[in-house]
């Protein structure tokens, strides 16, 4: 295979005397969906803040589309191209979509060489209605305050406003948390479109449903250690399961 | 089209004393120089109100623009008071106490905005505790009197006005020149658009702009709205803060220059009852104290709804106290209307986000 877009090699990281993530490998590909299963405190956010710039790992390397990745904010790591999408989504609620995808980064109409700037809000919506088709996103209305959406239109949001800045590396952190069951199904379907763009996802998540319907890989980690790495078909829940509950191992310490 | 209940409010309320003043004897509510002394009396207020404005929908609150109105007016004085006499021409005088009022109101909003944006310490509390302090600055630097002495031509900047009408048989239209009048015809003279209204309005038209059209409004908008997104989408929260509270100091700065223009004096208490009125017009006007949604023309109206209130009540000789009473429901109720029709409707705390 190619070069990994993400490769992550003998991470730790430690918050006092409490190892979070201790040395772990990973590997993902372009246009894989890989899901990071794991209970609550299992590290898998924590591993996945250090790649989005939250935290700084103390041991090990990441290396992002061939390049060492330590970025100091999430801001230097989302410039780089990684993007990550909270449940909470970082959205405005009181802005409407073509806002929220432009938010921070705004176009502008420069008046008297730049003194006067104004902000571009028909080429803001033009651009937030191209990158939302291009997805297969459809909304009544571009201009309603996003607070009118549902949530799994919100997520849609923050998508598109990830694809529209360039991602090519999409961390989505327990994205169908709280929606209705339709509204999970449109999300997945939301990643499917992504990994058929090529842009590789690394799903962190509790919900096995999702990791079977869409995952290619599942990862899956145990008191800050990897304990497994299997393809989808080549595994099932109650196997899963026993991985997470820390009963399975296949990397045990020596 | 913002805030359709509010201009619907303003709207029945001119009715309602255009058809109650003259019943108890008094002048038609609605002519030339009762508009304009209305309008004349919501400047301060409104000025006040602009700046809090932006400050309250990015979640915050200034509650020190009162006195730094004051100490803005007091700078303003001595700085008009001491270059005219060193032999600057009056224009220039003027605009030097512009000058003056904006620089010293504009460094407490600085002061005011990097304790809070740094350093973390919530609005209210660093407000309130600059509000003292600029209190006492007030006092101490106006000597604790007014400060008078000021060239007389100030008068006129602050008084004399855009256009000019003269009723009766010799009368008419006039522009920028004040006719020569005197006696009966001087009393026959309005003053329409008076130079601190016109001042406030190019204020006025320059806010709106800031807000709906600047990617700084959208900003304040953003961190009202939602401050974690506002710092993870990589805007500079911190600096955008300083800058709000930058603005509502200066608008309370231009507010205390004319207020020096338009009583020729300089004076360290003359904001402080004013501060209470522009946060209502804010409320009034539909902004959410909980930040993330508002307007500059619902902050209009919201003060043109206090002046006409208190304008009226005065008409229709109501003791004055009763204005205070008046204008403490009308706030709770605007504030009702506007969360019934949420809970009515199904929205939350946001409306229209522009």
């Amino acid at each position: 295979m190619s070069t990994p877009v993400l490769s992550i090699r003998g991470l730790t990281k430690r918050f006092g005397g409490l190892t979070a993530v201790n040395k772990v490998d990973l590997d993902i590909e372009a246009g894989e969906v890989v899901a990071l299963l794991g209970d609550n405190g299992a590290g898998k956010s924590t591993l996945i803040k250090c790649v989005s710039g939250v935290h700084l790992a103390e041991e090990g390397d990441i290396l992002f589309e061939g390049r060492p990745a330590r970025y100091a904010t999430p801001i230097e790591a989302r410039s780089e191209g990684i993007e990550t999408i909270y449940q909470d989504l970082a959205l405005a609620q009181n802005l409407d979509v073509a806002a929220n995808i432009f938010l921070g980064r705004e176009i502008k109409r420069r008046y008297l060489g730049g003194l006067v700037n104004t902000l571009d809000d028909r080429t803001m919506l033009e651009a937030a209605k191209t990158s939302l088709e291009a997805l297969d996103i459809h909304f009544p209305s571009l201009t309603q305050p996003i607070e009118s959406l549902s949530g799994g239109q919100r997520q849609a949001v923050a998508i598109a406003r990830a694809i529209y800045w360039n991602a090519r590396l999409m961390i989505m952190d327990e994205p169908t948390n709280n929606l209705g069951v339709p509204e999970q199904h449109k999300v997945i379907e939301l990643i499917g479109k992504l990994k058929s763009q090529g842009v590789p996802v690394v799903l962190i998540t509790h919900t096995l449903p999702d990791v079977f319907a869409i995952a290619d890989r599942i990862v899956v980690m145990h008191r800050g250690r990897k304990v497994t790495e299997k393809r989808t078909v080549d595994t099932n829940a109650s196997e899963l399961v026993q991985y997470m509950v820390g009963a399975l191992n296949d990397f045990p310490v020596t | 089209m913002s805030r359709l209940w509010a201009w619907g409010f303003l709207g029945l309320m001119i009715a309602f004393f255009v058809i109650a003043v003259p019943l108890v004897g008094g002048i038609n509510f609605i002519s030339i120089r009762n508009s304009q002394n209305i309008l004349v009396a919501i400047t301060p207020v409104l000025l006040l109100g602009l700046g809090q404005t932006f400050v309250i929908i990015s979640a915050g609150i200034d509650l020190s623009v009162g006195w730094v109105m004051s100490l803005a007016s007091v700078f303003a004085a001595h700085a008009i008071r001491s270059t005219f006499n060193a032999g600057v021409p009056l224009p220039f005088a003027a605009i030097t106490g512009f000058f003056a009022a904006v620089a010293v109101a504009t460094l407490v909003g600085f002061v005011n905005g990097v304790i809070i944006a740094k350093l973390k310490v919530p609005a209210f509390i660093v407000t309130l505790g600059t509000s003292f302090i600029v209190r006492g600055l007030g006092l101490l630097f106006s000597e604790n009197t007014t400060v008078i002495g000021l060239p007389p031509g100030i008068r006129d900047y602050g008084n004399e006005s855009l256009f000019y009408w003269v009723g009766g048989d010799n009368g008419g239209f006039y522009f920028l020149q004040k006719p020569p009048l005197s006696g009966d015809a001087l009393r026959q003279l309005d003053r329409i658009l008076p130079w601190p209204v016109v001042i406030t309005a190019i204020v006025v038209a320059i806010a709106i702009f800031i807000l709906k059209r600047t990617q700084f409004g959208r900003h304040t908008y953003a961190i009202g709205g939602n401050m974690q997104a506002a710092l993870r989408t990589g805007i500079p929260v911190d600096w955008h803060i300083i800058k709000l509270y930058m603005l509502s100091a200066a608008t309370a700065g231009i507010a205390g220059f004319l207020s020096t223009l338009r009583f020729t004096a300089g004076s360290a208490v003359i904001g402080d009852p004013l501060l209470l009125s522009s946060i209502a017009a804010v409320i009034i006007g539909g902004v959410s104290l909980f930040g993330g949604a508002g307007s500059i023309v619902g902050t209009v109206i919201g003060s043109l709804i206090i002046a006409v209130l208190t304008t009226g009540l005065v008409m229709l000789n109501v003791p004055a106290f009763w204005q205070f009473i008046v204008v403490g429901v009308v706030v709770i109720v605007a504030v009702l209307i506007d969360q019934s029709r949420d809970i009515i409707i199904g929205r939350s705390r946001f409306g229209r986000g522009q």
